[in-house]
């Protein structure tokens, strides 16, 4: 075990380094298998999904997603034969399990509130957020350190717990069950994080640049707006995406401030069901569409995401 | 230039100062445009945060049922007095306090673990690294519904592994279903979930400490072992003591999660204290009570956070 040559402690031993990935590679493995076994139940057929032992290979199949996204009925064979031939795939997916397509299902409007509601808070919140961000990080604000805390601390509230008084406000103003009301309520939720994180981002910016186009005779409104803006982009970008996802994966304030209007996703992929019992490839399709634009984000992200968890508070 | 630009000359003069005054007498003053920026952020969070807040410590001092036409009534203390001497909202931060004290260890443990793995810079890290991050992205709703179905005892493939590598029969146990199991199985799916967010932080903070540091301690003689002591642990730790108030509040208020995976049972021993407030507030509606149970609520997170940060800053010191 004698290492004779000495070696800087930044690089580790080739030994070491094999044994690492291999562990690290096995964590991830392990980790990463519930979401790819969530990904292949929304491609078996039902008889697939709930056979057991539960079947790693199987052939896969489009039924989950038209179960997902229609509404259908029962209906006997000789019915079926009678009808006029399937016209699209998915009438024919149907057909093959005696089902006859009645219409959309409420999936379409829970995706459609979720994007409304995620990218009106979204704009909202990094518009406000970056304001807010330059008028602390630029000006002398009074009180500025304690502004920020209570900035912050509006984040730490749990959403339970102001759920109720909300409730009753919603109610009073008519915001209840209201895609205003829950683009509203996301943005105050966001504005904290966009704040933090885009003062961090701002302060980065040397000073020099509006300076000089101060000198040059640009207003303060039009520096902001041609010099540290167009600086900002990234910074603004990487804000808005982590808002996005937060609003995307919001559950609770959803839960108890909508029912049949405004409801996003995440309270409605429970009560996709099926005909039958609990229908597991619908289930599971509805999640992996609902997870899908989050991991293609967290990749995109990837190299903001310790600043984005942490408030800006650890930067790389 | 000789000085033909009067104004220009005083421009560079003032922005040598290091205040614009001069430049921005052409549009809104500096102090105008400050607030103009800052104050919307504000009152958004006044009517959206602090407006419920206030409204929910009056709230607690009243009976009030937020679905009977019947006018609140001052009933002082009542609430308060109620909460604290009811032994089963003990129980329910019982299970909270197993909850939290878990999850955080296990976190601590497997992230500050995969953390000095990750740090040994082998080929290929980048992307590991981004695989195992992706569950603390996604919905904890959206979680907790899912790893239902890999818990079901039949057909889930959860029971099927756990019984291929011990050979109990897989539909012998129930993840969800067991008095026993159920509150283990709520820290695991919230470990899964939450390890990367750990993880990442210590990550910064372990290339956060020089290399001259463990070239020193290496020309010192000092073991691994004592180095991941005296350099790697206290370096360290502000980061991981970071990552901890996160996580502690997280799942300190955790709701979402448990609702859809066990709501709280079997019985109560998943019964966690969000879950308690949100049956009080909205399917027996004691908004009253809620209301105080919320305030509790929130004079424990900000009263532990701020014990917590000042321990964190002493850290920091040392």
């Amino acid at each position: 075990m004698s290492d004779t040559t000495p070696r800087p402690f930044s690089e580790p031993s080739p030994l070491s380094r094999a044994l690492s990935a291999v562990a690290v590679v096995l964590y991830a493995v392990i980790a990463i298998l519930p979401l790819i076994w969530i990904g292949a139940t929304a491609f078996k057929s039902q008889a697939d999904a709930i056979a057991y032992p539960p079947k790693i290979f199987f052939s896969p199949t489009l039924e989950g997603f038209v179960d997902l996204f229609t509404v259908q009925t029962h209906q006997s064979h000789e019915f079926i034969a009678k009808m006029a031939p399937p016209t699209t795939w998915y009438e024919k997916i149907a057909r093959d399990r005696d089902m006859v397509i009645a219409g959309p299902s409420r999936v379409v409007e829970r995706f459609l509130n979720s994007l409304i509601i995620g990218f009106g808070s979204t704009i909202l919140a990094t518009f406000l957020g970056t304001l807010a961000a330059y008028g602390f990080s630029r000006f002398r604000v009074p009180l500025a350190d304690d502004l920020l805390f209570f900035i912050l601390s509006t984040r730490m509230m749990p959403p339970i717990a102001v759920a109720v008084p909300i409730y009753m406000m919603y109610r009073w103003l008519g915001l209840y069950d209201t895609r205003i009301g829950m683009i509203l309520l996301y943005t105050a939720v966001n504005v904290s994080l966009a704040v933090w994180l885009l003062k961090g981002f701002i302060d980065e910016i040397p000073r020099e640049y509006e300076e000089a186009a101060l000198v040059d005779g640009y207003t303060r409104l039009q520096a902001f707006r041609k010099v540290v803006l167009p600086q900002a982009v990234t910074g603004i970008a990487a804000t808005a995406i982590f808002c996005l996802i937060f609003s995307w994966n919001e559950y609770a304030f959803d839960l108890l401030l909508t029912s049949s209007n405004a409801q996003t996703m995440p309270p409605f992929i429970p009560f996709i069901i099926g005909e039958g019992g609990q229908n597991w490839p619908a289930v599971a399709a509805g999640t992996t569409l609902f997870l899908l634009p989050i991991v293609i984000f967290t990749i995109a992200l990837r190299k903001h995401l310790l600043r984005g968890i942490t408030f800006g508070a650890v930067r790389k | 230039m000789t000085v033909t630009n009067p104004a220009r000359s005083l421009a560079e003069a003032a922005a040598r100062r290091g205040s614009a005054r001069f430049a921005a007498r052409a549009g809104l003053s500096d102090r105008a445009v400050a607030w103009l920026f800052i104050l919307p952020t504000m009152l958004l969070l006044l009517a959206i945060n602090i407006f419920p807040l206030i409204w929910a410590i009056r709230l607690s001092f009243t009976s009030l049922m937020a679905n009977l036409p019947t006018p609140a009534r001052f009933v002082g203390l009542d609430n308060y007095v109620d909460i604290l001497t009811d032994e089963d909202i003990w129980a329910n931060f019982r299970v909270t306090a197993h909850f939290v004290f878990w999850t955080i260890a296990l976190q601590i443990l497997i992230g500050l673990g995969l953390a000095l793995l990750i740090n040994q810079k082998f080929r290929g890290h980048s992307f590991w690294t981004t695989i195992i991050l992706l569950p603390m992205m996604l919905s904890p709703a959206v979680v907790g519904n899912f790893w239902t179905l890999l818990f079901q005892p039949q057909i889930g493939p959860f029971n099927y592994v756990i019984g291929f590598f011990t050979g109990v029969a897989p539909s012998s146990f129930s993840m969800i279903g067991s008095v026993v199991l159920a509150p283990w199985t709520i820290v695991l799916v919230n470990t899964w979930m939450w390890t990367p967010y750990v993880m990442l932080i210590c990550l910064a903070g372990l290339r956060s400490i020089p290399d001259y540091i463990y070239e020193a301690a290496e020309v010192d003689r000092a073991s691994p072992l004592r180095q991941f002591w005296s350099i790697t642990l206290p370096m360290v730790l502000p980061f991981l003591m970071l990552a901890v108030l996160f996580q502690a509040i997280q799942s300190f208020v955790m709701f979402d999660m448990v609702n859809l995976l066990t709501s709280g049972g079997p019985g109560s021993t998943t019964e966690t204290v969000s879950i308690t407030l949100k049956r009080a507030a909205f399917e027996k509606w004691q908004t009253g009570y809620a209301s105080a149970l919320a305030v509790i609520l929130f004079v424990t997170i900000f009263g532990a956070a701020n014990v917590y940060v000042r321990a964190l800053n002493w850290v920091k010191q040392q």
